[in-house]
């Protein structure tokens, strides 16, 4: 039963390692569902992963701080908005800007305010997201054996951040395919003349997805923070908004697609941590690296048209201009 | 609402608006500073001191120059292909692997061959780099801003893996090659002037920022007097009259990304070769990303990026002093500044376009 | 007596220098299907797109069923019982037809009610009007055929009275568009008003009960469909404009130069463009294309100039057959085949190039425009300067922006272009659109002197005037295919609007 215990501890790191990714994941794939490319996932995780720690150390409290990440990784989703769907501006340089901006702020901010290179307070007690044990998780461990100890060492014992992450694929899913919201978006991200024609807003259905995209980041932004970490460091998100990218084109703009996704990147990732400095019977020592490198690798070929085949949506990264 | 883009007399397109979005990009880096409670005048007057107030300083000034000239040229060669270049961050570090192997395994030759010889390999190793997301989308339609945002990360991870595990310095526990031979580096301006009669104070200015000149008039050339230039040109304006004028998109489209490349190799020339004289990690720093900036605030002309080149350089370097004197205006200053530029100069273009026309309008009447 | 179902009064609406529709009145009566005519740019989508309200018109007034009316958004026209098929269809291909259905009157914040009742609403039109479609089909996987149909029922959904198709049939074969013309006469029967936009006269003449024609923004006449006929309908579009008529004398021609045969060309879809085009061009004469436009002659001029590969055919240049690698734009420039093309501002300039910059496009690599791997710029500009006098391009200016000339001014730089480099062949398409009346008879004598020096011309236009006025010999086409071939002197309108409607049995 030594491998039972092994794989928990790795399917354990591995699911706190995907919530970042799942957030941003989630915040990428309405913004482009609707039509709004958006690479500044990084940027609007890092701001709110920094507004979350401070709120958090400021007031000792951890849902505080998630209010004020997601505040803030919204105001910037609006920011973007406002370039890419008033002002018909560059959706690509708008996400440049706003994770230059985020970097760039957040370090100064950190630095002003708190003198520690940038680090907010170490968050304690109530500031931070605890561990959740759900029901039943140590009798299970107790009597069932192998299922009970997954049970409490991977479902169980995740912090608030992390369910409602998952929660939000299931409505991310749920909206999508069965609301007249979820509809009118999947359809204005595809042909947004059809949307205009129809008698419905273009520049309404497109800023909501975008403010759903700022309050997915803000969740990500607020788990690496105030959960996975006990305060903010400069450059906390270390390109997780970026795997978040290509979980998103690996799972061709789908929600369940992208929870596997992620999920594989956050094991990948997880592995890559446990096999350093490992070597592995018959294959040797496998270079960590290597491993980093599989997200993005498999995105460029996947991209590429090598394996599969990933289609966006077909209006994505275009303003909307009535034709004449 | 925003409508129909605004006709603007030339002047006002090429040196107003960029001005007014630059300008209030700075204002608003002034209200940041103002928000932690610095003087903002103060702040810009110590800046100013610090980057152009000594020779030392001017000396510093120039080299961060030099690296956003390249990133800036990068940039400006694709968008004339109507290219959105984000991977300048691993081009340079490609760029950097292979002017650092050039350096360490050529080391036997002489400096005047091995120095020229590394110098292109580093654009060689950016060229390559750029082409390949090129030749991706030009043959296989991925676009070339995802492939290039994924290629900055795995250029990383492989610098990782080499310093690492294959070319790092025995018994180091940093991450870097060995030092380079000292007849495989570039010249130090103080030393390249001194035969002259010049003195200068030791900076990390060295002759890749006579590289970065020749860049600019060699980009200059290209794009506004050469054929080639004229092709990447007619593809990034209106792609079907170039293929109605036997223009390949497809082909510009991998050109551009490798001489784009090959610009941001520049950059490795200046660090590596230049300054640090050994391959270390992220020696790119985010130039490649405020080449963006550059590029979009000189409007793609060389002679407008030399001139936002010389305005990161002082923000640089005047950062850097500045945040001696006052240690809670770090440098991280200017990344935002970079990113209020793109912002402005870049995604609300239109915004701007419009304001700067309704003030000439208001003046005309 | 029932108000017509559409009266629109002294409509107007200008984009930016361009007049789109001026004055415009129409009538439509209730349960009548009504044709409205014209060529490519004459206005009719605009006219529809207003009282669609995706666009807001700049005067003029609109009554719906007698009661007058504000139309400011799709959903005012929506609530009114308007419904419009658009040319482009404005349906979502990743969605169920049913989706697609229901977008935008989803009856409830939850899909499954909504989707329930357009099932419910589906089945009962596909009974009441034959319109059979799975409700679960993926609408991009449906034939060009059943898309049209589901944009259709999405428009009946939403309980339209009035149903506006725009050019419907572009994109039909022939059995679909008369399963089409049988379902408009279906809604008919059922009390619905149908407008029917076209430019295919066989349409109008099939299905419409009445037809108003428009041309250039206008409106110039308003028809029983019953009392009119092809000809004078085809007249009414093209219009008599007081052309120059430039001498021309009938000369003897000289060698074939170009000469294609059994041209094909189908497009993505699979629907044929050009069936089996056999042409030849001599030197020293200009052949006209006549025909309707959208009827193949874009797609022709588009293979002969090495823009589209045609899927089947051989074309010969002074009597080589060209290889596909001889069939780009730069090879057959080299091998003396110049092109006007039919789009200058998307196909032959760059508009935010200096003038200069465009009287070189295509011709970049000629050595003679500088060293090496060079242009030299005084070259270029002295060039244009010289070029541009001759042809009187106003202003002069090589440096001015391609975009601030005026069309004429825009089509003249092209022109010289093309005819400075001494062509052999000369590809032009719509040499005088957009272009004012000083203007096109200067280029008119251009193209007769260009013919005079023994430049073999291949010319299409839509202006029908203007290829009778040009032509030494003139071709019809319609549908993709030739449809008759007349002498210049033996040709009259009627005879060719006969064979550019598709007509050829009766006229010998």
């Amino acid at each position: 039963m030594e491998w039972i215990a092994t794989l928990a501890v790795i399917l354990d790191s591995a699911i706190r390692l995907s919530v970042p990714l799942l957030c941003a994941a989630m915040a990428g794939l309405w913004s482009e569902r609707a039509g709004v490319v958006d690479i500044g996932l990084e940027g609007k995780m890092l701001i709110a992963a920094f507004a979350s720690a401070v709120i958090a150390a400021q007031s000792g409290s951890a849902w505080a701080g998630l209010g004020a990440g997601i505040l803030a990784s919204v105001i910037l989703s609006l920011v973007h908005g406002f370039a890419a769907i008033t002002w018909r501006g560059n959706q690509i340089v708008s996400g440049v800007a706003i994770n230059m901006l985020a970097a760039g702020l957040t370090v100064i901010l950190g630095n002003a305010w708190f003198g520690q290179g940038g680090r907010t307070p170490t968050l304690e007690g109530a500031a931070r997201f605890g561990e959740i044990t759900l029901p039943f998780a140590q009798t299970l461990r107790e009597h069932v054996p192998g299922f009970g100890l997954i049970y409490d060492e991977v479902i169980s014992g995740q912090s608030a951040p992390a369910y409602l992450a998952l929660l939000a694929v299931v409505l991310t899913a749920l909206v999508l395919k069965r609301t007249r919201f979820g509809l009118r978006l999947r359809a204005v991200g595809e042909n947004p003349a059809a949307v205009d024609t129809a008698g419905i807003s273009v520049a309404g259905l497109r800023y909501g997805a975008v403010i759903i995209c700022g309050v997915l980041c803000g969740l990500g932004g607020t788990y690496l923070a105030v959960s996975q970490s006990a305060g903010f460091l400069p450059h906390i998100t270390a390109g997780k908004g970026f795997i978040a990218l290509a979980a998103v084109i690996f799972a061709n703009w789908r929600p369940w697609p992208a929870l596997w996704a992620c999920l594989l990147f956050g094991g990948l990732d997880a592995v890559a941590i446990r096999l350093q400095g490992v070597a592995l019977p018959g294959i040797g020592q496998v270079p960590v690296q290597a491993i980093q490198a599989l997200p993005y690798l498999m995105t460029v070929i996947l991209l590429a048209g090598f394996i599969g085949r990933s289609t966006p949506p077909k209006a994505a990264g275009l303003p909307y201009v009535k034709e004449r | 609402m925003s409508a129909a883009p605004v006709d603007l007399p030339r002047w006002a397109d090429t040196a107003l608006v960029p001005l007014v979005s630059v300008a209030a990009a700075l204002a608003v880096s002034g209200l940041v500073v103002l928000g932690i409670g610095e003087s903002p005048l103060e702040a810009t007057a110590l800046l100013l001191r610090g980057a152009l107030g000594s020779a030392e300083g001017i000396g510093f000034t120039l080299y961060y120059t030099t690296n956003f000239i390249f990133t800036g040229l990068a940039v400006a060669v694709a968008f004339h292909a109507g290219l959105f270049n984000i991977g300048g961050e691993g081009q340079a570090t490609i760029a950097g692997i292979f002017a650092a192997l050039a350096c360490l395994w050529l080391a036997p030759l002489p400096g005047l061959l091995l120095v020229p010889l590394a110098i292109l390999a580093a654009a060689a190793g950016g060229a390559l780099y750029g082409f390949i997301p090129g030749w991706l989308q030009a043959t296989r339609g991925s676009h070339v801003v995802i492939t290039t945002i994924m290629f900055n990360f795995l250029a990383a991870t492989l610098t990782v893996y080499l310093l690492v595990e294959v070319i790092g310095k025995p018994g180091s526990m940093q991450p870097e090659t060995p030092e380079f031979a000292a007849h495989a580096v570039l010249t130090p301006m103080h030393r390249l002037l001194a035969p002259l009669g010049i003195t200068l104070p030791a900076t990390p200015l060295n002759s890749a920022f006579l590289l970065a000149l020749a860049a600019l008039v060699a980009v200059w050339a290209l794009i506004f007097r050469s054929r080639l230039g004229y092709a990447i040109r007619t593809v990034g304006a209106n792609p079907r009259a170039a293929a109605y004028a036997g223009i390949s998109p497809a082909r510009i489209t991998m050109v551009a990304m490798a001489i784009s490349g090959a610009l941001a190799g520049g950059l490795a020339v200046n660090e590596v070769m230049g300054v640090q004289h050994r391959l270390l990690l992220d020696f790119t720093a985010g130039y490649g990303f405020v080449g963006i900036a550059v590029a979009l605030m000189g409007r793609g002309h060389p002679v407008g990026v030399a001139l936002a080149a010389l305005l990161f350089g002082v923000l640089y370097q005047g950062g850097a002093e500045l945040s001696f004197d006052k240690p809670s205006i770090t440098r991280d200053m200017v990344v935002v500044i970079g990113g209020v530029i793109i912002l402005f100069a870049g995604a609300l273009d239109g915004l701007f376009r419009r304001a700067v026309a309704a003030l000439l309008l208001m003046r005309g009447r | 007596m029932t108000p017509p179902a559409i009266a629109l009064t002294g409509i107007s609406k200008r984009f930016g220098p361009v007049q789109a529709n001026r004055d415009v009145s129409l009538s439509v009566a209730a349960g009548s299907i009504h044709g409205i005519v014209g060529e490519n740019g004459a206005g009719k989508s605009t006219l529809m797109s207003i009282l669609y309200g995706f666009y807001e018109a700049d005067a003029g007034e609109i009554a719906v069923a007698g009661r007058p009316c504000v139309i400011r958004t799709p959903a005012d026209a929506i609530a009114l019982g308007i419904g419009m098929v658009h040319q482009h269809f404005m349906l979502v291909e990743t969605l169920s037809v049913v989706e697609n259905v229901v977008l935008g009157a989803e009856g409830g914040a939850w899909l499954s009610g909504g989707v329930k009742r357009a099932r419910a609403e589906l089945s009962r039109l596909s009974e009441a009007y034959g319109l059979a479609i799975d409700p679960d089909a993926i609408v991009g996987d449906l034939s060009v055929g059943l898309q049209q149909r589901v944009e259709i029922l999405k428009a009946l959904y939403r309980g339209a009275q009035i149903l506006i198709l725009d050019e419907p049939t572009a994109v039909l074969t022939p059995p679909e568009a008369d399963q089409l013309f049988a379902l408009l006469r279906a809604l008919r029967e059922q009390g619905k008003t149908v407008i029917l936009i076209t430019h295919k006269l066989r349409e109008i003449m099939a299905v419409t009960d009445r037809v108003s024609v428009m041309r250039r923004g206008e409106m110039v006449a308003h028809l029983a469909t019953a009392e009119t006929s092809p000809p004078e309908i085809a007249e009414a579009m093209v219009g008599r404009r007081v052309l120059l008529r430039v001498e021309t004398e009938a000369r003897p021609r000289g060698a074939k130069v170009l000469e294609a045969v059994g041209l094909d060309m189908v497009d993505a879809r699979g629907v044929a463009l050009l069936s089996g085009i056999d042409l030849t061009l001599h030197e020293g004469e200009i052949v006209g294309i006549a025909g309707v436009a959208g009827n193949g002659q874009s797609e022709l001029l588009e293979v002969l100039a090495g823009l589209a590969q045609p899927s089947r055919g051989v074309v010969r240049l002074n009597g080589q057959v060209l290889t596909s690698a001889d069939r780009n734009p730069a090879r057959l420039r080299k091998l003396g085949l110049m092109h006007v093309p039919e789009d200058r501002l998307r196909t032959g300039l760059v508009t935010a190039f200096p003038a200069a910059e465009n009287a070189i496009l295509g011709y970049q690599d000629d050595a003679e425009l500088g060293p090496g791997p060079f242009l030299s710029p005084s070259t270029i500009s002295a060039r244009a300067r010289e070029t541009f006098a001759a042809y009187d391009v106003r202003p002069p200016d090589p440096a001015l922006k391609t975009a601030k000339f005026s069309g004429g001014n825009q089509q003249k730089i092209v022109l010289a272009r093309e005819i400075e480099r001494a062509p052999k062949v000369l590809l032009v398409g719509q040499p005088t659109r957009g272009v004012d009346i000083g203007a096109i008879e200067a280029i008119h004598r251009r193209l007769i002197a260009l013919r005079d020096s023994g430049v073999a011309i291949l010319l299409v236009s839509v202006e029908l005037e203007e290829v009778m006025a040009l032509s030494d010999r003139i071709l019809a086409m319609s549908g993709g295919r030739i449809t008759g071939e007349r002498m210049a002197g033996d040709a009259d309108e009627r005879d060719l609007g006969l064979l550019m409607a598709g007509v050829t049995g009766e006229a010998a």
